[in-house]
């Protein structure tokens, strides 16, 4: 694995300067991910607040060639861009024969959770050799803070709006990861920038691949979770030590692998308190909600390790 | 030179394909293109050709990953039909917007609502807007010579535009004709290959395509699509030149048949043009001075030069096999009366919808109806501008 001082001073493929917000998850994620990737990178990217902040014409924060087609279709598209790769490789063109290239697709959890579903799922099945990342920030933030498929219970946004009669959201969040574990693709991760190490190996080990991958990736996005733009990293810390965002690999769709155990697993309210789009839980009507969230970590959790053969 | 073979017109669209051996195809099945699927495929597994082929879960999937194939430098095409086009419409305005020259023959069906799977021109009429260039044919060997010619179209450096190539579903992408195949090395000659000037694979030169572009630049960048548009008729005419000297196959912007002296013209698209073809050639027998104006290039519109082939007619009537809602009559009816309009003609224009969902247009329904043009031309009174032919009260 690449040192921290490799990963520093590495050619930035991803560059400042962008309109991302401050404090927000994605910019770290993708810092990350491209400081982890040693050869040719194209980027495809969905819709979303990654690639509006990053792809204002004329300017551009991509030092590395980027796609953006729309907003479901950064799988479909980057697994053209990996079969041109693969046909013009073959028929010795632009001099691709001895080239390296990696396929790295990004989308928020609104475009890859939801709208983008069908478009990762088809890619993933037909086995293009390409990474897709996912940054989870738990809702459509780029449109104003509407829930999606990975909005977790009880989160208040404005379209699960906590109100008089509703308290929030009333679904739980679907575990896309595990959803494209069950494509027995060769890898599949859920990350966190926080746990950089851990992030890093994560992306060497789908880069090296002959075959796609998928890594989720938790990202704050202090506007939606309505948090001080310094806590982001520190919330990351928080959801993976309550184990809403355990760190976890799958293999083959099979093999699964615990990354990180909490010592002393903290409970769910550590997670839900710092965060104001879970302010109205802590209501008294409202307390039921974390109890059934601290429930569904709980036998997630306990789920994952079974599986990872840690428990009996 | 090339030899005659009996095909379907799917069959010859699938072979053109292989002849041309793009890099990818990024396609799905939807009656009635699947064949095309289906023995591309088939030439893909038998290693007749060496296209890398991305068998996709959706329409909409075919066209972004013919998309980002185009974007990388690849040379990418796709096929379609009615729904499959109106489920990667999104995408279909956005490859003509970044300019990528893909090749997709669509075989035209109603679109769905209700479900019909036969044909008609909804679907494609749906993106008439997209500046997509839009070729049409008659008949299976207008079907391949059409595709023959598409990449040279799209890929002209003063055009990088996306060229769709239709053919009438059934009609035409189903029924067997003899048809004259050019052969494999003088297609791939005549074809090329594609060196893109600015795509994703190029290490070197890294690029962002499909960025945010607001009030400041969009207008712009829409422009030089409304340029390269401009430029279409004249590569077109070009390309279909160097075609005729191949193959002895001459094709322009539209056909004119019996149109010299003609005083009634039907205008059609599609394969319902060879029927009226039949129908002119009877009338001619009786003496009625009629002629077609058969469209090849609907997109961009060849206004001008079909207004200047229509000179001396009393009766225009616009065959229209879709309808536009619009209580307008259809989209050609919509473009052929806005082109006349500049002339300040004095000629009547009726519009005929017909053929709906597949419904039958026979030699004698086009006799029937050139005879109704004729008597507008006698007496001068229209009692119905807008025509749906056939249809029941």
């Amino acid at each position: 694995m690449a040192t921290l001082k490799e990963l520093a001073t590495r050619d930035g493929k991803f560059c400042g300067g962008h309109r991302l917000c401050p404090g927000c998850g994605a910019g770290i994620v993708t810092r990350q991910v491209l400081a982890a990737a040693k050869d040719n990178v194209v980027v495809g990217c969905a819709t979303g607040c990654l690639e509006v902040s990053t792809t204002i014409y004329p300017y551009t924060a991509w030092n590395t060639s980027f796609i953006h087609n729309a907003f479901e279709n950064a799988a479909a598209t980057t697994s053209g861009v990996e079969a041109a790769y693969r046909a013009l490789k073959k028929r010795k063109k632009f001099g691709l024969e001895d080239s390296k290239y990696n396929f790295i697709a990004f989308g928020g959890d609104g475009g890859t959770y939801d709208i983008g579903f069908q478009s990762l799922s088809g890619a993933m099945e037909r086995g293009h050799r390409m990474l897709y990342v996912c940054y989870d920030n738990g809702a459509y933030m780029n449109t104003g803070i509407q829930r999606s498929s990975a909005t977790p219970l009880g989160a208040d946004t404005t379209t699960s709006p906590a109100g008089k009669e509703i308290p929030g959201k009333v679904q739980y969040r679907k575990e896309l990861t595990d959803i494209i574990a069950a494509h027995y693709i060769p890898y599949v991760a859920q990350a966190s920038p926080s746990n950089w190490k851990d992030l890093t190996r994560k992306v060497e080990k789908a880069l090296s691949i002959d075959g796609p991958s998928f890594i989720n990736i938790i990202s704050a996005c202090p506007r939606g979770w309505r948090i001080p733009e310094d806590q982001g990293l520190e919330l990351h810390r928080i959801a993976i030590d309550s184990c809403f965002w355990p760190l976890f690999e799958i293999e083959d769709g099979v093999k699964y692998t615990i990354n990180y155990k909490p010592k002393t697993k903290r409970p769910v309210e550590d997670w839900l308190k710092p965060q104001g789009r879970f302010k109205h839980l802590f209501k008294p009507e409202n307390r039921y909600l974390i109890a059934e969230e601290q429930k569904r970590i709980d036998e997630r959790w306990e789920m994952l390790l079974r599986r990872a053969g840690e428990l009996d | 030179m090339g030899n005659r073979i009996a095909l379907t017109g799917n069959e010859a669209v699938a072979l053109g394909m292989k002849q041309i051996a793009p890099d990818v195809v990024a396609a799905y099945p939807i009656t009635p293109q699947t064949e095309v699927v289906q023995i591309f495929s088939q030439y893909v597994a038998d290693g007749d050709v060496d296209t890398e082929f991305v068998t996709v879960e959706s329409e909409h999937s075919a066209m972004s990953a013919a998309l980002g194939a185009s974007a990388a430098g690849a040379r990418a095409m796709t096929a379609t039909s009615s729904n499959g086009l109106e489920l990667m419409f999104e995408v279909v305005n956005i490859t003509a917007s970044l300019r990528l020259p893909i090749v997709m023959p669509i075989v035209n069906r109603a679109i769905t609502g209700p479900i019909n799977i036969h044909c008609d021109h909804s679907d494609v009429m749906t993106i008439r807007d997209s500046s997509w260039i839009l070729l049409f044919g008659e008949n299976a060997q207008e079907a391949y010579d059409n595709l023959l010619m598409a990449n040279r179209i799209a890929e002209h450096s003063d055009i990088l535009l996306p060229v769709a190539v239709n053919m009438d579903g059934f009609i035409i992408s189903h029924a067997v004709e003899n048809i004259e195949i050019v052969e494999d090395e003088v297609v791939k000659e005549f074809v090329g290959d594609y060196y893109p000037e600015k795509y994703l694979l190029d290490a070197a030169n890294p690029i962002t395509m499909g960025p945010v572009d607001l009030q400041d630049y969009l207008f712009e960048h829409k422009r030089q699509q409304i340029e390269a548009i401009k430029k279409v008729s004249g590569v077109v005419r070009q390309v279909s030149q160097e075609f005729a000297e191949l193959t002895g196959r001459h094709y322009d912007l539209f056909e004119e048949y019996r149109l010299d002296d003609a005083e009634v013209a039907l205008i059609a698209i599609g394969s319902t043009a060879g029927t009226a073809k039949a129908a002119i050639d009877n009338l001619r027998e009786q003496g009625i001075k009629v002629g077609l104006l058969k469209i090849r290039l609907y997109r961009p519109f060849p206004a001008k030069e079909i207004v200047e082939a229509l000179k001396g007619v009393k009766t225009i009537g616009v065959m229209d096999r879709a309808e536009s809602y619009s209580n307008t009559g259809g989209p050609l009816y919509a473009d052929i009366r806005a082109a006349m309009y500049d002339v300040g003609g004095t000629a009547q224009v009726m519009n005929i919808v017909y053929g709906i969902g597949g419904r039958d247009m026979t030699v004698r329904d086009l006799e029937n109806l050139i005879t109704q043009l004729q008597k507008v031309t006698e007496t001068g009174e229209i009692e119905e501008r807008i025509i749906h032919y056939g249809v029941r009260d």
